[in-house]
């Protein structure tokens, strides 16, 4: 049914036919039209942030931990610039997201207009794609595009700018029989003669490993479920990158953990010396390749990707699969059932004798301390204390990040919601407040660094205002840790500006805010204070004081290969591990 | 009575004449200068019909841009002086307040027929003085230089003879005269 309404109605009742419950926003000039029309109904609840960065990680968040499309109200000039580096952050870790900028009116565009900035030129490059509305009648199209394009394919950010006159504007709004786009349709079955031959490959294998990543969380919880039951069928080893966490539960014994520059020494000696190595999902970024000559020179090398430039794209591979996992893993179980093809029971019984020897290895070992609170200790009585509840965790960016990767056991996908490809300090809290509004009764943590913490600090009064009880849980080293630790080991341990001073006083920061603080310096109290921060019915700020100096192994030098790892019990001088071409590398 | 004020920014101004102009830019070819020329026009909302470049200068690395473009008065002024203020941009010329330049643009046509067609096709592109560059017993590739007028002239009686496919270079212009820019 058509209806004349002003641009500004369109851009709600557009949210309000995609079934959008929620966006994060934050008003100004070039927006009021549309906040006039979201104060007119009460289908879309907006949830004021502090911050435009805010308001994009929040919705980064809320759609990475429910599958749903993120959405994002700012106005123009400084409300679109603060957005940049969560939609650049996005884009990096393909979440799926709408944001809506105010535009000046179309006839000042181009005149240095009252907050006007070229929002469809800065964002270019870090928008999967991006609208300026020129006119009405395009609008609806655009708003319902928009959409389809943040969620179909791989997925990513869409920011539609809309100028002032064109929110006051009428038109007519229908709602679209479908909201594809006129050319984009994304591959999504795989080809079934390369599919056939993957499995044949699969098949063959004497040393296989899985390495599956963000992808098959992007792909929906079937695609997790589809690969558990294809790793089930093999028996053969997983392992997965950062973004991957959850889609293999980590309590089953073919889990290897995860891989890459602070992976597990299995993971990583299993992806060295593997024969065949079955990419599912993950685009073989530089943390998880290290020196790509040495990248497991030995193995062919399956990738199923739905984006055909990550194929090829780094390292070079044997069978190249575009096509949306979930699919493509169907058709996998489905071939390997009906052919039931005979795997080489003793080369894998061999293969996974070298593991274990590697898994021996006890690569996550750490020297605990009675009077210190080691930061890994931290994170495994976190974890133990949670696990039997409905728990999300958000990270900031830096060691307290890796350690939760490491120590922290995900059994479900979307449990986990870090900043992964573009490192966004800063991340953290705003996804927590986004995870909490999309899942209302679960426990969500933001393991945070100390310095990270403060970047988003604002977002506190955020979940205060709406009663959003998420749990910041601080490893507070006093050091920007991650930068120390390369400060150790690239640049003679001069910390150059890597120390945290004048911090403020957390539990009477969370105070301020109107929250709960709790500080834990004794590893006796550890367990006592988690209880208690995860019993207050609102959020908290836990301080946790953690050993100042402890470097995150186990690590890969840069400049290395997956077999010259750092471990944890390393006894040497630290300062001597990488040589001048690491340095340059990083 | 007045309106309510519904917004702070000042009404649209009324419609001006809109004149079609040919800028000649000269450019440091180095990377990513096209992108600014072409990010400056779609951020400002400037209209490019035409925008040819090439590296004319090989030993200092320059080249020139020719831009046609139409707009106000105002908005042409305007159109020069932000390209004036891009840092690898040398000169910018307005060709068409100089008098009348020369305009020139190639054209590579693509017709497919035989018969009646085929004969005609032939004959026209004579007329109107193409080269023929490819032949076969169905199909012919005709390259023809002009002003865009003539070439879109030449592009209306190919697509009754069977036109299928058109490559065209965009505008080459330079002044009359003996200066040079
Ligand atoms: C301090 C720090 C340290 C880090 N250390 C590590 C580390 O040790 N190990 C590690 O793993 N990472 C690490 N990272 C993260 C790293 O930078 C990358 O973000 C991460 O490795 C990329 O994960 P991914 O390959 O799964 O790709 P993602 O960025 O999740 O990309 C997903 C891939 O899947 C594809 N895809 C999307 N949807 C689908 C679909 N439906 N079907 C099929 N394919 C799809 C996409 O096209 C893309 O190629 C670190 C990050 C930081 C900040
Ligand atoms: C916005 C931003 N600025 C800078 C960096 C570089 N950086 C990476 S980790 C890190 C230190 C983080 O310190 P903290 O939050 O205390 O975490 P820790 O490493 O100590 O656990 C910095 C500065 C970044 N990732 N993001
Ligand atoms: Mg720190």
């Amino acid at each position: 049914m058509t209806r004349q309404m002003t641009g500004a109605e369109m851009v709600v009742q557009a949210m309000q036919d995609q079934g959008v419950e929620h966006i994060f926003g934050y008003p100004g000039g070039a927006v009021l039209p549309i906040y006039d029309a979201l104060f007119q109904q009460d289908k879309v609840k907006h949830v004021l942030v502090r911050h435009e960065q805010g308001a994009v990680h929040a919705a980064e968040g809320y759609a990475r931990s429910s599958g749903k499309v993120g959405c994002v109200l700012v106005t123009s000039g400084p409300g679109a610039t603060n957005a940049v580096t969560g939609l650049t952050d996005a884009m990096l870790d393909s979440i799926p997201l709408v944001c809506i900028t105010g535009q000046v009116p179309t006839h000042l565009i181009g005149s240095d207009a009252f907050q006007e900035c070229d929002t469809v030129g800065i964002t270019r490059h870090c928008t999967k794609h991006n609208y300026l509305v020129r006119s009405i009648e395009d609008l609806p199209r655009i708003l319902h595009e928009a959409f389809y394009v943040a969620s179909n394919g791989r997925p990513g950010p869409v920011v539609i700018d809309i100028p002032k006159d064109v929110q006051f504007a009428k038109g007519s709004y229908a709602r679209p029989m479908s909201n594809q786009h006129k050319t984009y349709r994304p591959q999504i079955k795989g080809d079934m003669g390369k599919i056939q031959a993957a499995v044949d490959l699969i098949a063959s294998a004497k040393r296989p490993v899985f390495y599956t990543g963000g992808g098959v969380v992007n792909s929906g919880p079937e695609a997790s479920a589809l690969l558990r039951e294809l790793v089930r069928l093999t028996g053969y080893p997983i392992t997965s990158t950062l973004m991957g966490l959850g889609s293999y539960p980590a309590s089953d014994s073919q889990w290897l953990g995860m891989l890459g520059m602070h992976g597990t020494y299995e993971a990583n000696l299993a992806m060295h010396d593997c024969d065949v190595m079955i990419c599912i999902g993950a685009r073989f970024d530089d943390r998880i390749t290290g020196r790509l000559d040495a990248f497991s020179p030995k193995s062919k090398k399956i990738h199923v990707d739905i984006d055909p430039s990550s194929i090829n794209k780094n390292v070079r591979v044997d069978i190249g699969i575009v096509g949306d996992c979930g699919h493509v893993l169907e058709d996998m179980v489905r071939l390997w059932r009906a052919q039931a093809p005979q795997v080489d029971k003793a080369a894998l019984g061999e293969w996974w004798k070298r593991i274990d020897g590697w898994r021996a290895r006890n690569c996550l070992g750490y020297r605990n301390d009675s009077k210190v609170i080691k930061p890994q200790y931290a994170i495994q009585r976190l974890y133990e204390l949670t696990k039997d509840r409905d728990v999300y965790v958000t990270t900031e960016v830096g060691q307290h990040q890796m350690w939760a990767a490491q120590y922290f056991k995900f059994e479900e996908p979307n449990r986990w919601m870090t900043s992964g490809g573009l490192g966004t300090m800063g991340y953290g809290l705003p996804a927590a407040v986004g995870t909490q509004m999309a899942h209302p009764g679960a426990l969500v943590i933001d393991i945070a660094g100390e310095a990270s913490i403060l970047m988003n600090m604002q977002e506190m009064s955020t979940a205060l205002q709406y009663r959003l009880p998420v749990k910041i849980f601080i490893l507070n080293n006093e050091y920007m840790g991650m930068v120390r630790q390369w400060q150790e080991l690239l640049h003679g341990g001069r910390y150059s500006e890597s120390y945290s001073a004048a911090l403020p006083d957390f539990v009477k920061l969370a105070e301020a805010y109107g929250g709960h603080g709790i500080r834990c310096s004794d590893p006796a109290e550890l367990d006592h204070a988690i209880l208690e921060m995860i019993d207050t019915p609102k959020p908290v700020i836990f301080d946790c004081i953690v050993a100042k100096e402890e470097n995150c192994f186990p690590m890969i030098p840069s400049g290395k290969a997956h077999n010259e790892m750092i471990l944890p019990d390393f006894e040497g001088k630290t300062g001597d591990i990488i040589d001048a071409k690491g340095r340059e590398l990083v | 009575m007045n309106m309510p004020m519904k917004s702070h920014y000042s009404d649209a101004p009324k419609a001006q004449p809109q004149a079609r102009h040919t800028l000649s830019v000269l450019v440091d070819n180095e990377p990513g200068v096209l992108a600014r020329i072409a990010g400056l026009f779609s951020g400002r909302g400037y209209n490019i019909e035409s925008l040819t470049v090439s590296e004319t200068e090989h030993e200092k690395h320059v080249s020139r841009i020719t831009i046609v473009t139409t707009g106000t008065g105002q908005v042409i002024d305007q159109i020069k002086a932000q390209l004036d203020r891009l840092v690898p941009v040398h000169r910018v010329v307005d060709l068409t307040i100089q008098g009348e330049a020369i305009e020139r643009e190639l054209a590579l046509v693509k017709v497919v027929g035989t018969g009646e067609s085929r004969v005609e096709a032939m004959r026209l592109a004579g007329a109107f003085g193409a080269r023929t560059l490819d032949a076969t017993l169905t199909s012919f590739v005709f390259e023809v230089t002009g002003t865009t007028d003539e070439i879109e002239r030449f592009l209306r009686v190919m697509s009754v003879v069977g036109l299928v496919e058109v490559s065209r270079t965009g505008i080459a212009a330079m002044a009359r005269g003996a200066e040079a820019l």
